[in-house]
């Protein structure tokens, strides 16, 4: 009952005027933001995130969340018009979605992507209000040691469950830590890695820096490498009817989408797995699950609402961790994490007891953004359409525009707008070697509070670093990093080991 | 260059930049400091460590040829990828450059103007509206709006009269 009261309170905070003009305005940016091909929620937040200063913590949040949501809704629009994922949660949704389109039933797999988006965030929104008090309150036995051992099992798991290359996922954690590091040292106040004595490292290198950077900036050189600044937009037929029809085909998918919403909940609860591999997996089990796997690839409407639902589903679960734990699942988490500190809340189980209508305003929102997002998306999908035959020459330099005032705006220094050119450049040359960007900068935003952690942990132990094994908690959160970390390099030995004998096989016979 | 020379170039590179964290980190402690714990140095130090151990892998992987990349003959950019990126992060220096000059607003309107028109190749009739009007609502949403002054360089005076309308 006590939730339920904490709900309707959450409801009646997201309600007022403001909040829900700031959720409805979210939902159509991110619309569009997921529309176009390139762009992702984890851009649209890192570019838009500067410009919320202007309304208080609770609107700011509740409009980001907005532009998450919508953003999962709308990458479906350009996976299916253009055959290219607006993000790369929206990959999966092209294997059916594309050849639907081509059969002149585009207007079909919008809808099935938006109902499935709608269920799935919908289901995942429910499992959330159940699961995040009792998290919350969980956590709060958890002291800096725990605190810390958590942030290395987030980090474990990107190593683990990633399926990047090791050495470069652990390279990416690394420096995002250390850049995290610049400025000055909290405890002893000295400067620390001033390059070149620069007098703008001093206030350390925002997160929102490397996230622009590398989201915007270079998202958008890596976009313009693979479009050339040309798409093809399918045509498509859009009456009422139409829609009707669709939405009595979708019968045969209610299995898909349920099985899909939990799915994408649970791993998108884990730090980095999140929505890409949540879609993959949703799409691959309708497929097992399906009596007529073969015709998955070929246009099938669950080929379409699977991964949709899914990546919807774990949207919400990616904020679960990140409100209740204060670890992110997912970049754009990472990124919400970053701007909840910014505004001097500390996401974590604290924020459940002291910010009561800060966190239930933003759940009561994500009821209602689903709510309205459906309703927008499928009323003006010819619109969004339209926005996706915009030539990319003119939005590319558009987004470089919101980068550089965007960028320019937290601190007022043009020393961090030259860095968001740097690492743009930097992040784009490494992303085409694989170097996955994601843990970076989720390792920006937490480094200050793991370095915090450890420290603490350390001075009040007289640095006897045993404490970390000997609190039961911290030890089963480094057991588990740890294994995490050592499983994919034990299986690629095997791997490595399997080929070798097979090798020596054919080449004895 | 092809794929496996710039695989090879990334990792040396990060690897210096690795040393070069290290010696900087090593400026404050780096051990333990008696009543205090762990240096200022030392979380950025050992990290710093941990990166050059990962390039030192990728440089061994590579060696190896263990990665895709590290056998790939593939070009790491093609001609067209190479225009892309040098107009682009060229453009994009020299209007943070033109910023000190002539100011935020005007750089911007320089950059819309020879973007569209030189990468995107559209007609005047698309490259004027969208470098004049969006550059001026960034002015009322950052100035008016959200009071946040963005510099303006030696183009200062030019605004006056636009103050008088915001403020």
């Amino acid at each position: 009952m006590e939730i339920l009261d904490l709900l309707l309170a959450g409801f009646a905070e997201a309600a007022t005027p403001q909040n829900l003009l700031m959720m409805v305005l979210g939902c159509i940016i991110g619309l569009f933001v997921g529309a176009l091909p390139g762009l992702g929620s984890v851009n649209g937040v890192a570019i838009l995130l500067p410009i919320t200063f202007l309304v208080p913590p609770n609107a700011a949040i509740i409009f980001l969340a907005a532009v998450y949501y919508g953003a999962m809704y709308g990458g479906a629009i350009s996976s299916v018009m253009l055959g290219i994922p607006g993000a790369s949660t929206a990959v999966a949704t092209v294997f059916d979605g594309r050849p639907l389109a081509m059969q002149g039933k585009a207007d079909y797999a919008l809808v099935a992507a938006a109902v499935g988006s709608f269920c799935g965030g919908t289901i995942s929104v429910i499992l959330f209000t159940l699961f995040a008090p009792p998290l919350a309150e969980f956590a709060l036995k958890f002291g800096p040691a725990e605190e810390f051992a958590l942030m290395m099992l987030a980090f474990a798991t990107f190593v683990g469950l990633g399926g990047d290359d090791i050495p470069k996922t652990l390279f990416s954690i690394c420096i995002g830590l250390v850049l995290a590091a610049v400025g000055l040292d909290e405890i002893s106040g000295q400067p620390r890695l001033i390059f070149g004595d620069i007098t703008g490292f001093y206030h350390g290198i925002n997160f929102l820096v490397l996230a622009i950077g590398i989201y915007g900036i270079g998202e958008m050189l890596w976009t313009l490498e693979i479009t050339r600044g040309d798409v093809q937009v399918s045509q498509a037929a859009f009456s009422f009817r139409r829609i009707i029809d669709a939405f009595r085909q979708l019968k045969g998918s209610i299995v898909t989408i349920i099985s899909s919403s939990f799915l994408g909940y649970f791993v998108g609860i884990l730090p980095a797995a999140g929505a890409t591999p949540a879609s993959l997996m949703a799409y691959g089990l309708a497929k097992s699950l399906s009596d007529t796997p073969e015709e998955f690839g070929k246009g099938k409407l669950s080929g379409v609402a699977a991964p949709e639902t899914a990546n919807n589903a774990a949207s919400t679960g990616s904020m679960l961790p990140m409100l209740t734990l204060g670890i992110p699942g997912s970049p754009t988490t990472a990124i919400l994490l970053g701007g909840m500190i910014i505004w001097g809340l500390r996401p974590g189980p604290l924020l459940f007891q002291n910010h009561p209508d800060f966190v239930w305003g933003l759940i009561g929102s994500l009821y209602l953004a689903n709510f309205f997002t459906v309703i927008i998306n499928i009323a003006f999908i010819p619109a969004f359409v339209a926005v996706l035959r915009l030539p990319f020459t003119i939005l590319a330099p558009v987004i470089f525009l919101l980068c550089i005032v965007g960028g320019f705006a937290p601190t007022q220094d043009m020393h961090d707008v030259w860095l968001i050119w740097l690492f743009g450049l930097i992040g784009y040359l490494m992303r085409k070697l694989d170097y996955p960007v994601a843990p970076a900068v989720l390792a920006i935003v937490l480094g200050p509070l793991a370095e915090r952690a450890l420290r603490q942990t350390l001075v009040g132990e007289r640095g006897d670093v045993m404490i970390f094994i000997e609190r039961p908690l911290s030890a089963t959160f480094l057991v588990l990093a740890v294994i995490l970390t050592i499983v994919p390099i034990v299986k690629m030995a095997r791997i490595k080991a399997r080929r070798r004998r097979a090798a020596e096989d054919s080449g004895g016979s | 260059m092809t794929v496996r020379t710039a695989e090879l170039l990334m990792a040396i590179i990060m690897g210096v930049f690795s040393v070069y964290l290290m010696w900087k980190s090593a400026e404050l402690e780096i051990g333990w400091v008696p009543g205090e714990g762990p240096g200022g140095g030392a979380w950025p130090f050992w990290l710093s460590a941990g990166m050059l151990i990962c390039c030192a892998a990728t440089l061994f992987r590579w060696f190896m040829r263990t990665t895709p990349q590290s056998r790939s003959s593939e070009l790491f950019m093609d001609r067209k990828t190479w225009q892309i990126f040098t107009i682009t992060a060229g453009s994009l220096a020299v209007t943070l450059g033109l910023v000190y000059f002539i100011g935020m607003y005007f750089a911007l309107m320089l950059f819309l103007s020879f973007y569209l028109r030189v990468v995107g190749a559209h007609s005047w009739k698309v490259v004027l509206p969208i470098s004049f009007f969006l550059p001026a609502s960034a002015f009322f949403f950052f100035e008016g709006l959200l009071k946040i002054i963005l510099p303006k360089g030696y183009a200062e005076p030019l605004f006056y009269p636009l103050y008088r309308l915001i403020y």
